[in-house]
């Protein structure tokens, strides 16, 4: 296994969102071979996405570095915490997979 | 939710939850945020989930108060470990003081998680019990079973052990899997890789035809539903049977009188033509519905024995 803790500058999420993070995490994706979960929470600074990764793919932290900053990069999660258990999911599903925890966590009430 | 529904077999828990109870009645409990994952999996260095690969919580169903626990069949196989099987166990004790309408059980597991060994067989036995003693304070428990690791092993027991079962024929029941049979027995005994085979005789509608599932219904998380509020609403079908001695010794009997009559069946199809169905080589073509009102006719020629 291999463990990272990641934080990455990103655009601060909506009031409503940071408020709905505290009130609630989500979860999302299974831990299954080439899958992965992820778990949205509250953070601290809303600057910046904290991300936490526990993957059994030992080695590829330059390409998780990488797909995470995209990620943070293209969504208002600066003041939330990602939690991951990784199976080896391709950069890809990780991707997909980040999206969808996203849009779960906006549209869950 | 689209027209062709939601296929139970290829959802994950959490879906089949959402889908199963009430609209946003489900409270989850132990959930995600509270990481309570396997230490024994962290011990190993195998990968954990946050659930523990089980989704246990409180929701209605029809209206009607229900405890309900679904285990995720893609994590380590729905096996059962320390973590994962404490969150049913106490399910089901929660059961014995809530007294809710039922405590619905959607099994998906190949058994016992193996990494975790005596602490998941523990883990089974607790359930058992658990589940015993919530059927004897009156709180029926229903199995669903249409995940793609069916109910085997320990889960299997804990499955029979339910007030009913409602299977679709994708869900598979038993206690061995079709290749530990194979690995002990031989080819000859059980072929594994012959899947069509494999689910005539350890699935839905095989399990549904020797009475061992009371409800067989299409591979659709709202047919699970409608299956289960149909449960609910005759307390008779889920009654917590106490027939004492003699009820145990006309089942052993049962099992004896079944034992004999289908003793040289290899196949499922054997066991349909002798229960007297009109087309047994046909019977794993049949929808849910088809399929019911074959058993029936075939169970009213033979005077009621399925």
């Amino acid at each position: 296994m291999e463990h990272m803790s990641l934080s990455f500058p990103a655009p601060t999420a909506s009031g409503d969102d940071a408020s709905k993070a505290r009130a609630a995490a989500v979860i999302c994706g299974v831990v299954a071979s080439g899958n992965l979960e992820v778990l949205v929470e509250a953070g601290d600074d809303p600057a910046f996405c904290d991300i936490v990764v526990n993957t059994s793919a030992e080695g590829f932290g330059d390409i998780w570095r990488a797909v995470l900053r995209d990620f943070a990069a293209r969504h208002a999660v600066g003041g939330l915490t990602l939690s991951i258990n990784d199976v080896g999911a391709t950069p890809a599903v990780v991707s997909l997979r980040l999206d969808q925890a996203f849009e779960s966590f906006r549209s869950a009430s | 939710m689209t027209a062709r529904g939601i296929s139970y077999y290829e959802a994950t828990a959490r879906t089949r939850v959402a889908a199963l109870v009430d609209a946003g009645s489900f409270t989850e409990f132990c959930g995600a945020a509270e990481r309570l994952t396997s230490p024994h999996l962290a011990a190993l260095g195998a990968p954990v989930a946050f659930d523990d690969g089980v989704v246990a919580g409180s929701a209605t169903l029809g209206r009607r108060p229900v405890l309900l626990a679904a285990q995720e069949g893609k994590f380590n196989g729905g096996a059962v470990g320390e973590v994962h099987g404490a969150k049913i166990r106490g399910l089901l004790d929660r059961a014995c003081v809530e007294r809710p309408a039922a405590v619905l059980l959607l099994v998906d597991s190949g058994g016992v998680r193996l990494h975790e060994a005596n602490a998941g067989l523990i883990a089974i036995s607790e359930i058992m019990r658990a589940l015993l003693a919530a059927r004897a304070a009156g709180v029926p428990v229903i199995a669903l079973v249409g995940g793609s690791c069916g109910a085997f092993g320990g889960m299997g027991i804990v499955t029979r052990l339910c007030s009913a079962v409602v299977m679709s024929e994708e869900g598979r029941l038993s206690l061995s899997g079709p290749e530990v049979i194979e690995t002990v027995k031989g080819v000859e005994e059980f072929d594994s890789r012959d899947r069509a085979l494999v689910w005539r005789v350890t699935g839905g509608k095989l399990r549904r035809a020797l009475g061992e599932a009371q409800l067989l219904v299409n591979d659709d998380v709202a047919a699970f539903r409608e299956g289960v509020i149909g449960l609910l609403a005759s307390p008779a079908a889920v009654a917590a049977e106490d027939g004492g001695l003699a009820q145990l010794r006309a089942e052993h009997a049962a099992l004896a009188d079944r034992a004999t009559r289908f003793a040289t069946a290899r196949d499922g199809r054997e066991i349909w033509r002798a229960q007297g169905f009109a087309a047994p080589e046909r019977v794993p073509m049949l929808a849910a519905d088809e399929f019911n009102r074959a058993l029936a006719e075939a169970v009213g020629a033979n005077g009621g024995a399925a």
